[in-house]
């Protein structure tokens, strides 16, 4: 045992004296906000692996271990830093260390659509900020709001369907042990449509914390479509919080695929607040090394008639660790509900973990619900099929984990993105 | 072709292939009889490097090659091909894609270029063609939904495009209707050249009414206890194996 017996709070302390200390008062979030999320935090704490939720995430022991001087020393880029992550087929906007950069951005007139910074929100949008993500469900959340930066506001004004894929970039680059509250508010009115990649990327050279909380909010008869594409490399230990509100007669639905990252913790809690609407989460993780990819998602139906369903798949090498936790309530009044669960995983070597938790809690009657999880190593009897063929070891391998992840590279039908995940996916594995 | 001498193998403490002895010229056709758990398969898998068992005496020669030390891919490399008699299902991997990969490796291996998508396309039509394979079946995952007889096609099928110098049927008639058998057995009977050779393992002498062997053994106990020519099999139909039986039982 270690001489630290409970310093929850002073790794929580440390971490707001280091961030007060280098941040600049936040112009566009209101001071109640602010204070509340401080408390919020100080009361909660950063959690550790006694909290339920983070089990097998213990971010305290990461801030005590990784962050304990934070200087926020960030590099600025330049168009040649992101040129090689932008999408041929979609809109590029940039987010540098989680402020909207519009010089790197692509600037296109479209009907119906809203960019701007966080800081420019008239007063009417600004009510919108922190509706959906709030500090005193998640100390992550509080952190993220206490500090957040100058992150993007994205509105698709009723009955607009956006035509092409909006890309947003996220690229963090600092030279020192920084933490990055990187925030945006996503608003698809009613009857709109929109499809939006979300891209996570590190190029700095030092360690990064990055915090990052999305809210969307999607109106009636409309329709939010998200890929979430994370390859922060090993320098980065993320936390990403997506909240998001289904309206009556609404889809939303997300493909996260997470191809690197030291530990990635995704938080994805959709309300389904309307009848009716559907929600599709899926995710597709590669973890190597001694990486941490951990979905937790939330599917809260309120209301009848709604449908949910999800299907995450892992693959865990060297000694690296995946958590699927999938909660799903189903509330008194949301008859008719549809919910499905399915997480399988494959462990590729002995010293790999995968961790799942099915969660549900049904207060309806007449619901459908149904979860599954499986893990289990590379199956060999394949593997053997496959060499008797003339196929080599590595080659039968990675047809058999290509198989297995297709099911989920195929949900991304933006073609230049399926290909890039396509090919880093086979460069993972 | 192979050469196969005192082989015996086993499966934690249980031995199955009690000193196995086989010699198999290039050109001749061999099949393999016995009753249900007396060891075929099991000398295949063991021929095409299923890991599962252990060689614990004799050796294997195939071209000159000491088989046994060699991966399962390299068998295949060097030319053996399993005809399984449990084709495995793979979802996800298609057919297609499955093969030219294998065609692609063992190119690869024998320091030759990849062969070219149009190539491999056009000799995907044809050898379908050999084995009546609906085309359809070509692009499916592997053996994926397949029934008994296409999977059992798509073996031979997969034969055709590999293109092996020994190929091992293991139980390739059995599921096949009266048509599917012919349309297989003409198949083999079309692969079979001078320079290459083919174990049989079967049940049933109709097989061996197409593919006509030059010479049939009968395994029992893991042991082969009896060779001779084709009408070995004609007679094993007629009599069974009560006598095979009686006379090794006390060798057990
Ligand atoms: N993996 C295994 N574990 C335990 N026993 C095994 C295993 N594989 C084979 N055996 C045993 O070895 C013996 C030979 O099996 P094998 O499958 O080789 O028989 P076979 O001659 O092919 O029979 P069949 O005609 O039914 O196909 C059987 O008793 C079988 O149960
Ligand atoms: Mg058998």
């Amino acid at each position: 045992m270690s001489l630290v017996v409970d310093n929850k709070s002073a790794v929580t302390q440390n971490l707001l004296e280091q961030l007060q200390k280098n941040s600049s008062k936040i112009a566009f979030m209101p001071d109640t906000e602010i204070i509340s999320a401080i408390r919020h935090l100080e009361e909660k704490g950063i959690p550790n692996n006694k909290h339920e939720d983070y089990k097998y995430c213990n971010l305290e022991a990461v801030l005590r271990k990784e962050f304990k001087s934070v200087e926020q020393s960030f590099n600025e880029l330049t168009n040649a830093d992101i040129a090689s992550l932008k999408l041929d087929e979609a809109i590029n906007l940039v987010v540098v260390n989680g402020n909207y950069n519009e010089a790197l951005s692509e600037k296109m007139i479209v009907k119906g659509l809203t960019v701007k910074s966080l800081n420019e929100l008239s007063s009417s949008e600004k009510t919108l900020l922190c509706s959906q993500a709030k500090s005193d469900t998640d100390a992550l959340i509080a952190l993220n709001t206490a500090f957040t930066s100058n992150g993007l506001f994205l509105e698709i004004e009723k009955g607009n369907v956006i035509p092409m894929p909006l890309h947003i970039i996220y690229v963090n680059s600092s030279n020192s042990h920084s933490v990055i509250n990187t925030r945006n508010f996503i608003h698809v009115q009613a009857n709109a449509e929109v499809t939006i990649v979300e891209s996570f990327h590190n190029i700095g050279t030092a360690k990064v914390f990055s915090n990052f909380v999305s809210e969307k909010l999607v109106d009636e008869n409309a329709k939010l479509t998200c890929h979430t594409f994370q390859n922060e490399g090993t320098l980065s230990y993320s936390v990403n919080t997506n909240q998001v509100k289904v309206n009556k007669h609404s889809n939303y639905s997300n493909t996260t695929t997470t191809l690197s990252g030291e530990l990635v913790r995704n938080n994805h809690n959709v309300v389904l607040a309307g009848s009716n609407c559907e929600a599709h989460l899926n995710g597709l993780f590669i973890a190597t090394g001694t990486q941490q990819i951990d979905n937790h998602t939330l599917i809260d139906h309120q209301m009848p008639h709604c449908e949910s369903n999800e299907l995450y798949k892992g693959i865990a090498k060297d000694k690296s660790t995946g958590t699927f936790n999938g909660k799903i309530f189903v509330r008194k009044d949301a008859q008719k509900t549809n919910a499905y669960q399915s997480s399988k995983n494959i462990l590729m070597s002995d010293d790999a973990t995968i961790n799942t938790k099915p969660q549900l809690e049904i207060y309806a009657d007449d619901v459908k619900c149904s979860h599954g999880t499986s893990t289990g190593k590379i199956d060999t009897e394949a593997l053997f099929y496959l060499k008797a063929r003339g196929i080599g070891e590595e080659s039968a391998r990675k047809l058999l984990l290509q198989a297995f992840a297709q099911e989920l590279i195929n949900k991304i039908e933006i073609p230049s993105l399926h290909e890039h995940a396509l090919h880093l996916f086979e460069k993972a594995l | 072709m192979i050469s196969i001498k005192n082989l015996h193998a086993s499966i934690g403490d249980k031995e199955i292939l009690r000193g196995i002895n086989l010699e198999v010229k290039a050109g001749e056709v061999h099949a393999i009889m016995g009753p249900n758990g007396s060891g075929k398969s099991t000398l295949s898998s063991v021929l095409a490097g299923r890991e599962d068992y252990d060689v614990t005496e004799g050796e294997v020669t195939f071209n000159g090659k000491n088989l046994l030390e060699l991966s399962p891919e390299d068998r295949a490399r060097e030319g053996l091909f399993l005809a399984f008699q449990y084709p495995v299902e793979i979802p996800g991997v298609s057919n297609v894609n499955f093969l030219r990969t294998a065609v692609n490796e063992i190119r690869k291996y024998h320091g030759q270029e990849e062969m070219p998508a149009k190539d491999f396309l056009a000799l995907v039509k044809e050898k379908s063609k050999l084995v009546e394979l609906d085309a359809k079946l070509a692009s499916r995952s592997v053996n994926e939904g397949f029934s008994g007889g296409e999977k059992k096609r798509n073996e031979i099928f997969q034969m055709a495009m590999l293109n092996p110098k020994l190929a091992i049927l293991d139980e390739t008639d059995s599921g096949l209707d009266i048509d599917a058998l012919r349309i297989v057995a003409t198949g083999v009977n079309k692969l079979k050249s001078k320079d290459n050779a083919t174990i049989v393992i079967t049940h049933y002498q109709r097989l061996l009414d197409y593919i006509v062997p030059d010479f049939v053994h009968i395994l029992y106990k893991g042991r082969i206890v009896k060779s001779g020519g084709k009408e070995l099999a004609l007679e094993m139909e007629a009599k069974g194996y009560d006598e095979i039986k009686k006379e090794f039982e006390i060798a057990d």
